[in-house]
């Protein structure tokens, strides 16, 4: 009945040694303390918390950048380990990610056309034709046009660069994708435009996105199971309808008491009491 | 239809800059644009205008020139054209043997500007290749090159340059090689700087996660994001390098007489400084122009690339 | 008669590509004790005026408005004296990077201390006292201890906290707040929106508020001007704009909200611009 699990942490953690100059200790921090988590294909897990939580850290390991330190990483029911050498080109392919600054993730040298063979070129024995046709269908396929391929980033707005940072981890047709915060630096009316595209996307590839984000209205309009992050740790994980109409750990309910809502009650509230 | 509702939607609603997509060949755009920031700067262009010349210059000596450089051709010690006893048929006047002071800075400027080119080459190159993996693999590499570079940094260049002529002995290829040794720190340690902070940008990890190794990341990724900066320091150390050859050439270290090399020139002219002061005073202005030419034009490059970089 | 009334202001910028119009025509009007938000998206001109009126955009902009008066004086003819003594006493700001708005070089305490010098001559004795109480007020834990420390040794949340501080200082009649809460976590937000919004009730300050958030909005404000591309697109109360918003243009934007969403897609501007036959005109 349920959907196999694409993806599983077990225990995984992580630390950092930080240098306090010359003479003082090594100090090491937890940055994750012990994460575990399953999703099954198709779903969408969105990790929730606040600047420091370790909710970036994570997605580094989820997507192969950074080893953890302790713990396992399954994918497609295979443990991963990539502390002893770079990963193969068919785990490469399996996990990609999308990161939150659409400005910094594409590099201001390199044309469009560029940035989506690159993957195919490096992992792939295609030819420089079928790169370019495959290329070619991406960019229309996430909402953009052939006659993009040849321009550099600098001529696009923030959204069409996302778009273009989606297309590109979707080159080597992954089964999971790693979104951390991939809306948070838009404008309300392009945010919208891309939600769109993700959950068409999700549909078309049958993808498993991993959404990490710190806004709880994005998140409830896209993911399918919440895990909330407070200091390297989850806090609570629970399907989304549960999470958001019966908040259990303390610090849950802080976060939601706290984001602001454009509710007519509270406002015509707040309004009376300020007259 | 779609296409324009796009581009409509994304361009217009969330666009900081103008909202219109340039037309046409991007490179052609992106020059447009260097040329709009740097002709902003009046003395840049001037500089341009005035290094072009240069160039000319020396591409075309033996058409211009109106006499040999080498051999004399006139009375000893003529002044300059203007002055009284003057001959228009050598405008500059001539040397203390008779040789055309304007025909040996035509063909100076060749010598002048092959060093510059040549170190700058050299220097460029060498650095660059250090810098980058001085930034990128860090560790005790990074170390090693870095202590090497602060020393060579801790001699004065000219000294330095100076002993290493000595020890190579006195030619145009050594002080050429002494020169670029000298002035190869700065680029390694501008590369570096450039790629420690261009290294953790999320378009590089994004290269990482779609799988391209450790030199591709160096050159294809990092390295041209670099580039900025080390153009302007390129341009700088070009006048650098001229300088530099002028002053081991004036110190009997450089070109051999009778190379007709601007520094060269100065030193066989010491002696006549107060007899016939313009054999000194010609060489000297060309390479102050020359050098304060390039200078204004590495200004007006610093103006034209580092807005340009911040922005994209 | 409102505390700042500015009339047809257009700001152009010069770029490479020709003169950019950032801000075309807009009137603004804040009473005192009143809380304006300006909201809109990038490109919408909603700093770029603020800035104009406070007369601190660099050389490349062109300011013109028919207007600009704080307080009964004229800010459009005064000299750049008198207005920058105004500024910074009478009006107040506040920008979203609290990090890159403090001095890293100096202590937070130097920094308020020689703010208050400035422009209420205070002594040596009276700065200090006067330090510590605005830091009780806004609300930083141990403020006596807390003016000896650098920016890069406090939190952003503590940053904002330093800068509002600083920026009540004078008492101002005006506190114009630029995206005041963006660059910070919910909890922190929410400490801040409070902090200002109690600030702003207990000095009857004017507050404008510029923000992208329509969450802020809806927290915060009393009035609410919507700007695009450099035009005003609304203008009206709270309450009335989020229950019946009279431009296609903000209509569109609360639909895109994602806790409005109803099945699983969200309504882009575009495509609601266009559906109203209003499309934004360029």
């Amino acid at each position: 009945m349920s959907a196999p699990v694409v993806l599983e942490a077990r225990d995984i953690k992580r630390d950092y040694v930080v240098n306090r100059g010359l003479f003082a200790k090594p100090k090491i921090v937890h940055a994750v303390k012990g994460v575990s988590f399953k999703v099954e294909k198709g779903r969408t897990l969105a990790i929730v918390g606040e600047s420091g939580c370790g909710k970036s850290t994570l997605a580094r390991i989820l997507t192969l950048i950074d080893p953890q330190t302790s713990g396992d990483l399954i994918i497609d029911g295979n443990t991963v380990e990539i502390a002893s050498g770079r990963p193969s080109r068919e785990l490469r392919a399996k996990v990609q990610i999308v990161f939150q600054n659409p400005y910094g993730s594409l590099n201001p040298r390199q044309k469009i056309g560029s940035v989506l063979t690159e993957p195919l070129q490096l992992n792939t024995d295609k030819s420089a034709a079928e790169r370019r046709d495959l290329a070619m269908a991406m960019l229309q396929k996430v909402g953009l046009q052939p006659e993009h391929y040849n321009r550099y980033p600098h001529m696009f707005s923030g959204g069409q660069r996302q778009r273009i940072a989606i297309a590109r981890a979707l080159m080597l047709n992954p089964s999971i994708l790693v979104l951390d915060e991939p809306v948070s630096a838009l404008d309300l009316s392009v945010q919208a435009q891309i939600l769109n595209l993700l959950a068409d996307l999700r549909d078309e590839f049958g993808l498993t996105y991993v959404f990490i984000s710190h806004d709880l209205s994005v998140v409830r309009f896209i993911a399918d199971e919440v895990m909330v992050m407070y200091f390297g740790e989850a806090v609570e994980h629970r399907s989304k309808a549960e999470i958001f109409a019966d908040p259990q750990h303390p610090y849950t309910r802080t976060l939601f008491a706290a984001t602001p809502r454009a509710d007519v009650e509270t406002i015509r509230k707040r309004v009376m009491a300020r007259a | 239809m779609s296409h324009i509702s796009a581009q409509e939607s994304e361009a217009g609603v969330g666009a900081d800059i103008p909202s219109r997509i340039p037309a046409g060949n991007p490179r052609a755009q992106v020059l447009r644009e260097f040329w709009y920031y740097f002709s902003r700067n009046k003395g840049a262009v001037l500089g341009l205008f005035v290094f072009l010349l240069v160039v000319l210059v020396a591409l075309f000596a033996p058409l211009i020139a109106p006499h040999n450089p080498l051999v004399p051709a006139g009375a000893i010690q003529l002044p300059p054209a203007w002055w009284e006893r003057g001959n228009p048929s050598f405008l500059l006047g001539t040397d203390d043997i008779g040789r055309d002071i304007l025909s040996r800075l035509i063909f100076g400027a060749r010598y002048s500007l092959f060093i510059g080119l040549v170190v700058v080459t050299l220097s460029v190159s060498v650095g660059i290749t250090l810098g980058l993996i001085a930034g990128y693999v860090r560790g005790w590499l990074d170390i090693v090159i870095m202590r090497v570079m602060d020393v060579i940094l801790a001699v004065p260049s000219l000294l330095l340059a100076l002993a290493l002529v000595a020890i190579l002995g006195p030619s145009l290829v050594n002080v050429m090689i002494a020169i670029a040794l000298t002035l190869q720190p700065h680029f390694v340690r501008l590369t570096r700087a450039a790629v420690l902070a261009e290294k953790e940008r999320d378009y590089v990890t994004a290269a990482r996660v779609v799988g391209a190794g450790p030199l591709r990341l160096m050159v294809v990724t990092i390295l041209p994001n670099c580039l900025g900066p080390l153009i302007v320091q390129a341009t700088l150390s070009f006048s650098n390098a001229i300088l530099d050859a002028a002053a081991l050439g004036f110190l009997g270290m450089g070109a051999q007489p009778p190379t007709p090399e601007w520094g060269t020139m100065l030193a066989g002219a010491r002696e006549f400084i107060s007899s016939a002061p313009w054999i000194v005073t010609y060489p000297g202005l060309a390479i102050l122009i020359t050098v304060l030419a390039i200078n204004l034009v590495g200004d007006g490059l610093r103006d034209a690339l580092d807005p340009k970089l911040k922005r994209s | 008669m409102p505390l700042l009334s500015v009339k047809n202001l257009s700001v152009s910028f010069d770029t490479s590509t020709g003169p950019f119009k950032a801000v075309a025509g807009i009137d603004y009007a804040v009473d005192a004790g009143e809380v304006l938000a300006i909201v809109g998206e990038s490109g919408s001109g909603k700093s770029v005026g603020m800035l104009a009126v406070m007369g601190l955009l660099p050389k490349t902009a062109t300011v013109t408005a028919d207007e600009i008066r704080f307080d009964g004086r004229d800010l459009k003819g005064m000299s750049d004296k008198e207005r920058r003594q105004i500024i910074g006493r009478d009006i107040a700001m506040i920008f979203q990077e609290p990090n890159a708005s403090l001095n890293p070089c100096f202590t937070v305490g130097y920094q308020i201390e020689e703010l208050l010098k400035k422009h209420l001559k205070l002594g040596r004795r009276e700065r200090r006292e006067k330090a510590v109480e605005l830091f009780k007020d806004v609300g930083i834990p141990d403020p006596a201890e807390r003016l000896s420390s650098y920016p890069h040794q406090m939190s952003g949340g503590q940053c904002q906290r330093v800068m509002i501080a600083m920026a009540i200082a004078c008492n101002p009649k005006l506190l114009i707040a630029d995206e005041p809460t963006t660059a910070l976590d919910v909890t922190i937000q929410k400490q801040i929106l409070d902090l200002l919004m109690k600030l702003q009730a207990d000095h009857r300050m004017g507050l404008i508020m510029i923000t992208h958030d329509m969450g802020v909005v809806a927290e915060t404000a009393d009035r609410v001007v919507v700007q695009y591309k450099g035009r005003k697109m609304e203008e009206s109360d709270v309450l009335t704009l989020f229950t019946r918003a009279q431009s296609p243009y903000t209509r569109a934007l609360l639909s895109a909200l994602p806790e409005n969403a109803t099945g699983n897609r969200l309504p882009t501007v575009s495509e609601l611009m266009s559906a109203d036959g209003a499309g934004a005109s360029a």
